[in-house]
């Protein structure tokens, strides 16, 4: 008889207890949360057909609408984890009087009702704002067109990347840029070589949540798009314009093909993240 | 644990007790009517208690027009709809949530006050803005509302377009000219108060296109002589029309007040209210009085060249409709 043989039924014992308990929370919740607000929206397309699904989605002013938000979105995505690295490594890095305050600071869009951002930074870069009047002059318009999207964006996506690489920088061993250099590495080569390997994963993630973020916002870029049709018009506003003339169906079509994209787009994410892991050797 | 849940069922017996001496009406209505029925409610608190004795309170529920209309349909559980489209209460007879024949249960189309859409430029009007016609001129700004997310913008886009047919050009025309107007529009605003922030605030436009009662808000938000208000030779008329929600007073056994709520929006008194709010009354006396605000210009009802705002909806703003045109037609 093996003394370590395992009880019957239970394949293999795992180290903590309850995952049936927890995965089965973990799909309820998601399902409640998540899921049937959703599936709902997919089942009110159902009222459409093909053909009428597939004017709704594939009319002039909704395909530019999707090249401008998400070409918006991704423009401010990539904006964002540069200067958003920098912010974090700052932050990490360096002390200073009032460091305290800016690291506060970073959070605030995520606090700032979404209008009121979009009010402030219209008032700020219109043609008669405190920085529009000095630009415009120089023939740059910051407001009302595509620009005024992607700066809104910028600042809404901010914090998403600033707050996933910070604890990934607080975690790297700074002996490793030590040895590094040691070992005649220059900075350039420290920073490619050693410290962005260990970052790029969070990096990813921050680009990925301030990409999806951007591509569903609303309150900041209404007030500073312009709204003009072909030219400034964001997808959301599109589908608040078919609520308007009660085309519940078209509205919600433009929504899902909205999702489908963005989850496409976050599945390669994902899988991008999983193979620079594996590449770089990391635990996954 | 236990005193909690006392207090709480107390307080909620005490607030079921009050809802049953006083009887609520809940009045869903637009954005802007915010004041006007502020005003309105008081009064018919006051002559509801007078010619029946019994108390009753009036809540309201403000947002876009077309927003509250859905939020209505969706189960908001407002007594009456007070909008200013008549798109939005055609919408929910057609789910069955007001009646079919809601036009014909209160007078004058079952809407108690109407407007039209005036132009409001720059103090001393620089630009020398008198009618339509100066708004299609190169190198004039117009800010104008979306026709796809404002009524307010729909009702400025048919106002130009009657304006042109009254010219005597054809549908063709009056569609170039619309157009014309709509490339000289800078920023196409969400919504009416989105405007009134852009031209006001932002500096943006030589002109705005905006509701008649919009004018006497901007003077008491923005200060007088800010702006000058200039009525063209043509303009449209806008029906603010109101009905019972039938679903809700069925459950509700409200509708007798909501019938007495709405039919005193026709009273001289509500009229006099809505006058000063600048709605045009329907009484002519009220009209003639209030004259300055309300200038006598050629006003053209919807019906004459769209047949009605449901049918002008189909034609020229649903998807692919004629506004579409002015922007994906090259």
């Amino acid at each position: 008889m093996a003394l370590f043989s395992l009880p019957r039924g239970h394949k293999a014992a795992r180290v903590l207890p309850g995952f049936n308990i927890t995965l089965g929370f973990t799909l309820t919740y998601l399902s409640l949360i998540v899921l049937i607000p959703l599936s709902a929206l997919v089942f009110k397309t159902f009222t459409l057909t093909w053909e009428q699904f597939w004017a709704a989605v594939t009319g002039p002013r909704v395909m530019a609408s999707y090249r401008l938000t998400f070409g918006a979105s991704f423009i401010a995505a990539l904006v964002n984890v540069v200067f958003g690295l920098l912010v974090a490594w700052v932050l990490v890095r360096y002390n200073f009087f009032g460091k305290k305050v800016v690291d506060a600071l970073v959070d605030l869009p995520f606090a700032l009702p979404t209008a009121v951002a979009g009010i402030s930074l219209t008032a700020l870069l219109a043609g008669n704002g405190w920085v529009g009047q000095y630009l415009e002059p120089m023939g740059i318009q910051l407001a009302f067109n595509p620009n005024g999207v992607v700066i809104a964006l910028i600042f809404i996506g901010l914090p998403f990347v600033v707050r996933t690489v910070q604890p990934v920088l607080e975690d790297a061993e700074k002996e490793l840029e030590e040895a590094a250099t040691c070992l005649g590495a220059t900075r350039w080569q420290t920073f490619s070589r050693v410290i962005f390997p260990s970052i790029a994963p969070a990096l990813l993630t921050g680009f990925a949540m301030a990409f999806a973020r951007a591509i569903g916002e609303y309150g900041s870029v209404i007030f500073i798009a312009g709204n003009m049709p072909m030219v400034s018009e964001i997808t959301p506003l599109i589908i608040i314009g078919k609520l308007e003339q009660y085309d519940y169906a078209g509205a919600t079509a433009v929504a899902v093909v909205m999702l489908v994209i963005s989850f496409i787009l976050l599945l390669v994410i994902n899988a991008l993240q999983a193979w620079q892991r594996k590449r770089t050797g990391a635990p996954a | 644990m236990k005193k909690f849940l006392h207090t709480t069922l107390a307080a909620a017996l005490l607030t079921v007790s009050s809802w049953a001496s006083a009887q609520t009406l809940l009045n869903a209505s637009y954005d802007v009517a915010r004041e006007f029925y502020k005003d309105y409610n008081a009064a018919f608190v006051a002559h509801y208690k007078k010619t029946t004795g019994k108390d009753v309170k009036i809540d309201q529920a403000h947002g876009g027009s077309s927003a509250q209309a859905r939020a209505v349909n969706d189960g908001l559980e407002a007594d009456v709809v007070t909008m200013n489209t008549t798109t939005d209460i055609e919408f929910l007879a057609s789910t069955g949530v007001v009646a079919k024949d809601w036009a014909k249960k209160f007078p004058n189309n079952a809407s108690p006050t109407t407007s039209t859409m005036l132009f409001l430029t720059r103090n001393g009007n620089p630009k020398g803005i008198k009618d339509w016609d100066d708004l299609v001129k190169p190198g004039v700004q117009v800010i104008i509302v979306n026709p796809k997310t404002g009524g307010n913008g729909r009702m400025a886009y048919l106002a130009a377009w009657a304006y042109a047919r009254k010219k005597g050009m054809n549908d063709a025309g009056a569609a170039e000219f619309v157009g014309k107007l709509f490339k000289n529009v800078p920023v196409l605003a969400k919504g009416g108060r989105d405007a009134t922030t852009i031209f006001l605030q932002r500096n943006i436009g030589d002109v705005l296109v905006t509701f008649e009662s919009e004018v006497v808000s901007v003077d008491r938000e923005f200060g007088e002589g800010k702006v000058d208000a200039i009525h063209p030779s043509v303009s449209i008329i806008a029906e603010n029309p109101v009905a019972v929600v039938e679903r809700t007073v069925a459950k509700k056994g409200t509708g007798e007040l909501a019938k007495a709520y709405l039919n005193y929006l026709y009273s001289d008194e509500a009229q006099e209210i809505a006058a000063k709010h600048a709605l045009r009354p329907r009484s002519p006396a009220l009209l003639k009085k209030y004259a300055a605000t309300f200038k006598p210009i050629q006003l053209v009802p919807v019906s004459e060249y769209f047949g009605s705002l449901s049918e002008a909806q189909k034609v020229h703003f649903n998807d692919g409709g004629q506004f579409d045109k002015i922007y994906t037609v090259k």
